[in-house]
């Protein structure tokens, strides 16, 4: 057994048990961060402080959310929005963190694409960010189901379809996942599960790896610049703190970190309080109707790009043209052959390639919101073969960047 | 195995167990996703098929899922004639010919909407269409709306149950199981 000796104060009785002094170092004061970055590096703080949002918010609908396809759709529009004290702002909450937890996902995946922050040792940040991605997607459109509104029934019934893999009729699995030949009592209970406990628990997990990933390469900064940073702590600790490249996680960066979440937290309360009606879908307001198809189905936004992919192309085509939109993003840090650990801007095609990108996905977003007519098909049509034509030209034009 | 010790042995020897176990808790995971018995179970409609009006669109429900029934008129009946793969989907009960399928667009599930003016249906989600017998006249649906397991009993036609013209479709690839 290890030596204790009498505790001076709680702090040195805690310490000796827990040691609480090398856990703050090891995690705050001595994880160092460049000091070359932006406030697009809050984004992970962001993301973090609204999964906190979610998870509490959460918590209070369960309390009176009830699985069952009969009371389902009361239990939430009425229960809690109508019964329940301050039953509207926990489900305001929920679903506007739900929607704007994507936006901030996007603006840290293309932050991450733009400053080539997968590359020399980052991969597995890379890679376990993308697992995050999946399993948020996993959790929205199970949470999705949980009012047994008509677009939850429809989107369920289409999502779950899909896994039919088109020409192969796999039937059986479609009515193995959904416990029923539609999605019914079967369906919405285990959904449940998966939402509230399964998914959050592979988030923690996920976030967890995502964080450990970052510990050895170190985040990335504005010029991918290659940062020696134990010589550059141990400048810092001497006392040469200007001439150091890096600071303390914390209190240091902090305080700039919760600045920027300062300001999201304003909008987003903003969009909570007075603009919340963006992440309720109108449709979802009548319940639950298997003889009744809306007229018009489309996801949340976050869905539509993946979903404008699948569209305009016959069953089969559409399937993995969907499932490789799906999985190509993971590939990301192998696809691009460049050694150029460098902001999109001084990489050459690879500029022209982001912005195309980022242009094509907002292009897919907006034509898979709108109905499948003219000219919106064609449109919608070229923007996916875009999509996949770029990914295609992707280690051709980096294999011959110029080695910067 | 030269280097196997008591160790060694105790470690492939719980590999074994956590193995077999793995296995059997997997199976019992899957089966407790299966659907239940009683699901399986309520499945069958019967539908009194003197009760439909020629080219209007009757939504019924089998297993939880919408079934079209559209009693085809002289028009309908004579132009599926003259294609084979339309006329071999309708069912002949007494003198009259019905279409009947599933209400699901066989590209994602969602429902297709009849537009008796033009005797066709379309899938407002993807932008399918089908003709009066649902036959796929425009993509992404790969087939036609799949025709449920049926018997006919008289003027009476009892869904879940495979009777000898639901087995003739089947054979000639009409349809697929449903």
């Amino acid at each position: 057994m290890a030596h204790f000796t009498k505790a001076t104060s709680l702090h040195d009785w805690l310490n000796q048990r827990l040691g609480v002094d090398t856990l703050r170092r090891v995690l705050a004061t001595e994880y160092w961060i460049p000091k070359n970055i932006n406030f697009l590096w809050a984004m992970g703080m962001v993301l973090a402080i609204t999964f906190g949002l979610l998870l509490v918010s959460g918590i209070f609908l369960l309390m009176y959310y009830q699985p069952n396809v009969n009371l389902a759709f009361d239990s939430v529009n009425y229960t809690i929005m109508q019964e329940v004290d301050f039953g509207w702002l926990w489900r305001h909450i929920h679903g506007v963190a739900a929607s704007v937890v994507f936006l901030v996902i996007y603006i840290h995946m293309f932050t991450g694409i733009y400053y080539g922050s997968y590359k020399k040792g980052r991969e597995m940040i890379w890679i376990s960010g993308m697992l995050l991605f999946v399993t948020f997607s996993a959790e929205a459109f199970s949470g999705y189901m949980l009012p047994w509104g008509q677009m939850s029934y429809w989107a369920g019934m289409v999502i779950t379809n899909l896994f039919s893999m088109g020409g192969l009729h796999m039937d059986g699995l479609v009515e193995w996942i959904r416990g029923d030949y539609v999605p019914a009592q079967a369906f919405l209970n285990r959904f449940f599960m998966l939402h509230v406990l399964l998914l959050p628990l592979a988030i923690l997990g996920l976030i967890g790896l995502h964080f450990g990933a970052l510990r050895i390469p170190h985040v990335n900064n504005q010029d991918g610049e290659e940062i020696d940073f134990d010589a550059e702590a141990k400048k810092y600790l001497s006392g040469d703190k200007a001439h150091s490249k890096v600071i303390r996680f914390a209190n240091d960066f902090m305080s700039k970190d919760m600045m920027v979440v300062s300001i999201y937290l304003i909008f987003f309360f903003y969009l909570v309080f007075f603009h919340y009606d963006f992440a309720m879908d109108p449709v979802n307001f009548d319940p639950a109707d298997g003889l009744k198809t809306p007229t018009h189905i489309y996801p949340e936004w976050y869905f539509l790009w993946s979903y404008e992919i699948l569209r305009p192309f016959s069953t089969n085509v559409g399937l993995i043209a969907f499932a490789f939109a799906q999985v190509i993003f993971f590939m990301l840090p192998f696809l691009d052959r460049s050694p150029n650990a460098l902001p999109a801007s001084r990489r050459g095609l690879f500029k022209y390639w982001f912005w195309a990108m980022l242009i094509d996905m907002i292009v897919l977003t907006a034509m898979g919101k709108v109905p499948p007519v003219e000219p919106f098909g064609t449109v919608g049509f070229y923007a996916a073969l875009t999509f996949i034509g770029l990914w295609i030209v992707l280690p051709f034009i980096t294999k011959f960047e110029k080695k910067l | 195995m030269k280097n196997s010790s008591r160790r060694g042995f105790m470690g492939k020897a719980f590999g074994a167990v956590a193995g077999v176990g793995a296995v059997a808790s997997l199976y019992a995971m899957k089966k407790t996703w299966d659907p239940l018995p009683s699901v399986k179970a309520a499945g069958f409609t019967t539908l009194d098929m003197s009760a439909y009006k020629e080219n209007e669109l009757v939504t019924e429900k089998w297993r939880g899922k919408p079934i079209f029934v559209l009693k085809q008129n002289a028009e309908m009946v004579k132009k599926a004639q003259s294609n084979p793969k339309d006329i071999e989907r309708l069912i002949k009960i007494g003198d009259a010919y019905y279409m009947v399928c599933v209400g699901l667009c066989t590209h994602l599930g969602c429902i297709p909407g009849y537009n008796p003016d033009e005797q066709s249906f379309l899938c407002a989600c993807h932008g399918g269409r089908y003709d009066s017998t649902a036959l796929v006249t425009k993509a992404p649906p790969p087939r036609g709306l799949d025709i449920p397991p049926f018997k006919i009993d008289g003027m009476k036609l009892v869904l879940g149950e495979e009777g000898p013209e639901y087995k003739k479709m089947l054979e000639a690839g009409t349809t697929l199981k449903v």
